[in-house]
């Protein structure tokens, strides 16, 4: 046990020395407010633009129906002629032109786009929208209906929506579970990775400096192991932290500089919800609050540390049956592929419906359980459910420690023999 | 004979390959100990299992005529063939970490390396990483290490292999004072002349079994062999040679020597001792030159490998 102790706080140490670590640490949350600033930039810079779009309408119907928005301008070239329009928008590199033929019946033909390069779904969208609304309207008309005593017969639905314990939540609820679920079950493949990744090349570091003999001729392999893992574990836990107390620091600066003040802004909200008591900003509000944010935080700790443990065991193993990191591309996919099965049917099956049998059966896998049961948690798991999925890891994780164990034990003193899977087969047996 | 470590039977296999076929060996109590062999032949594999860090599959370890213990690590001191130590960390608190985990209390161990750094002259590496370090320095701490717990049993893998001369000669110098001092020493080596130089005792090992081991001198004089080379002067040395022809078998010898004289290489038979050649010779010629052929440790490994071959 002393033992244990001095490795993991040597490896602790090891890892949160490093410089990179300490870089990591600090940068990634800046590169990550970057990230967004820039993207946000970006998307504006986009939506600056303004389009010209040219109109040649020879039934002269639909032009009072094209208005102009912050994107879009709409010129009416209809008094020229159809190919001294289609020129001058060539020439003037507009967005495009926009063709409606009247038919000899007085009906309207087919209608065309010209332009550059294929118009933006949106575009195309609003375009037929306007076009065939009039339409509708005029066909409307000449049937004898009274449009006036339509639009003011239109009723607008908003379905309420309510659990059986007669709480209200507004529909954004679910955006806002699965926004919670995806974040954290992408957070901790992330982690997974990193960390496991991290343990393969502490491994892999050991067994190349030839310093690992010396060790366990002191220590028991499966000691070294756990406390590599165990000691890079508590690196991780560090830098989430880390990015925690930084995250809260860095939105107290930026809405002190903005000149938000967090307890006007409260007290702005109180009144809010004291004027309107079951608008959409409360619900909104008491949804957020409504999520089981302290049992997500829990069992993000728990599934961290069961899956992180499951998959660096692996890592370790890989590391210490190979002798440079290239040559544990064979070995990688197997071990990303689960990861990136829990994401996709995260983002896919769960969404959808995080009760389906889909997610119910990869949330009690454990190569999965960790991020489709973290996805589905905010919409609300069972407790048994809970119950079989943990001890399903947790057996798991016993037996793959215990086979990881052994290919390690093997694999550290072994030098120069290109390693197989048949060949850790056999070390298993040793 | 009180021995401090004996192993008995160690039969130890990976897969369809025997590393050890029931190898036994004694290693008495303040002696340095030979384990010899050539590459492959299953030494390290003994070392390992005496360190606890393989298992044999089945066999017997004894330390101090106790199976060996977990705990005993603390009284073996190992330094593998495959050394090395961490790069990035820096030499003082790399050896209390590895002192630390062979026992040692922190406050002891700081104590006992810096009484090794000043006697090695390595005080100011300290606070420097393993990384800055020339290889041959790094070697100095690493055998620090080994030695730092004062264990009863120390055991090293092939220690002249990739040491410098200079290390070379300082660790011969340190393993015969800690033989003094009262420790055991166990190594293993393919370099028959360091055995000549240190051990008391030694083992052959050779493709996974032992082919002979004991006291060092015993085992020289099994395999010599009654032969001398002498080197004289005579008047008559055509016939001289020719008589001893035809009493020993006479062969010519290489040595150095002053005077230009007969050189040879005669064996006697069993029965024969040095004075009846020495009687012989008396009258008939002047003896310059009269040594006893004492097989090297070389002669006794290439004799038994190729005798078992």
């Amino acid at each position: 046990m002393r033992n244990l102790k001095l490795i993991i706080r040597r490896e602790y140490l090891a890892r949160v020395r490093n410089k990179t670590f300490i870089i990591m640490t600090f940068l990634s949350p800046l590169i990550l407010v970057g990230m967004f600033m820039l993207v946000g930039y970006l998307s504006m810079l986009n939506t600056s633009e303004q389009q010209i779009i040219a109109l040649y309408d020879e039934t002269g119907i639909f032009s009072s129906d094209f208005k102009d928005g912050r994107q879009v301008q709409y010129l009416d070239f209809s008094n020229l002629s159809f190919e001294k329009a289609l020129v001058k928008v060539r020439e003037q590199e507009y967005y495009g032109l926009i063709y409606i033929p009247q038919k000899e019946n007085g009906g309207v033909g087919q209608i065309q786009f010209f332009g550059v390069e294929p118009p933006g779904l949106g575009t195309v969208q609003a375009v037929e929208k306007t076009i065939s609304d009039r339409l509708t309207k005029r066909e409307l008309m000449q049937r004898g209906i009274d449009i006036s005593a339509m639009e003011a017969a239109e009723v607008n639905v908003d379905v309420e929506i309510q659990n059986f314990s007669g709480q209200r939540t507004s529909k954004m609820s679910n955006y806002i579970k699965m926004i919670f679920g995806g974040i954290a079950g992408y957070l901790l493949m992330m982690f997974i990775i990193i960390y496991g990744n991290m343990v393969m090349r502490s491994v892999i570091e050991e067994k190349t400096n030839r310093i690992i003999e010396i060790i366990v001729s002191s220590v028991k392999p499966i000691h070294l192991m756990l406390g590599k893992v165990l000691g890079t574990s508590l690196a991780g836990l560090t830098q989430f932290s880390i990015w925690v107390i930084l995250g809260a620091v860095l939105l107290w600066i930026t809405s002190f500089t903005l000149g938000i003040d967090i307890l006007s802004t409260q007290k702005e909200q109180m009144e809010i919800m004291g004027q309107m008591a079951q608008s959409d900003l409360s619900l909104f509000l008491t949804d957020v609050y409504n999520l089981p944010l302290l049992s997500l935080f829990i069992f993000f700790v728990i599934y961290f540390l069961g899956g992180y443990f499951l998959y660096s065991s692996i890592y370790a193993a890989i590391g210490a049956a190979v002798d440079s990191e290239t040559d544990t591309q064979q070995f990688m996919f197997p071990v990303i592929l689960p990861l990136m099965l829990g994401i996709y049917v995260g983002f896919f099956a769960v969404i959808e419906n995080p009760h389906g049998s889909i997610s119910t059966v990869f949330s009690m896998i454990p190569l999965t359980s960790p991020i489709v049961m973290l996805m589905r948690i905010p919409f609300g798991v069972p407790w048994y459910e809970l119950a079989i999925s943990l001890s399903l890891l947790l057996i798991t994780n016993l037996g793959v420690v215990w086979l990881a164990s052994k290919i390690y034990r093997v694999g550290i003193l072994m030098y120069g023999k290109k390693a197989s899977y048949k060949e850790l087969f056999k070390w298993l047996k040793y | 004979m009180d021995n401090l470590l004996v192993a008995e039977n160690i039969y130890k296999s990976f897969g369809n390959y025997t590393a050890l076929n029931n190898v036994s060996i004694n290693v008495p109590r303040a002696s340095v100990f030979g384990l010899l062999g050539p590459n492959g032949a299953g030494k390290t594999t003994l070392l390992r299992i005496i360190n606890q860090i393989t298992m044999p599959d089945r066999g017997a370890i004894y330390l101090d005529n106790k199976p060996l213990h977990p705990d005993d690590i603390q009284h073996i001191g190992y330094l593998p063939e495959e050394r090395g130590l961490y790069k990035s960390m820096k030499v003082g608190e790399q050896a209390l970490y590895l002192a630390q985990l062979k026992g040692l209390s922190k406050a002891d161990a700081k104590m006992r390396l810096e009484y090794w750094f000043e006697k090695l002259e390595i005080s100011g590496w300290w606070n420097k990483k393993i990384q800055e370090l020339s290889k041959g320095m790094a070697q100095k701490v690493q055998f620090v290490i080994t030695v730092l717990h004062q264990p009863k049993l120390l055991i090293f893998d092939e220690p002249f292999s990739g040491f410098d001369p200079v290390n070379a000669r300082l660790i011969k110098r340190e393993i015969l004072q800690l033989k003094e001092e009262g420790a055991t020493i166990l190594f293993s080596t393919h370099r028959m002349e360091s055995v000549e130089e240190l051990c008391d005792y030694m083992a052959l090992i050779h493709k996974s079994n032992k082919l002979l081991d004991g006291r060092v001198s015993d085992i020289k004089k099994e395999y010599k062999s009654n032969t001398f080379e002498v080197g004289m002067e005579a008047k008559n040395e055509p016939a001289l040679l020719a008589e001893l022809q035809e009493k020993f078998i006479v062969g010519n010898a290489t040595f150095k020597s002053i005077h230009t004289d007969l050189k040879l290489r005669i064996q006697l038979q069993e029965n024969e001792s040095a004075n009846h050649l020495l009687e012989f010779l008396l009258n008939r010629a002047q003896i310059n030159h009269f040594v006893e052929v004492i097989p090297s440790v070389n002669d006794i490994f290439i004799q038994t490998v190729t005798r078992d071959a």
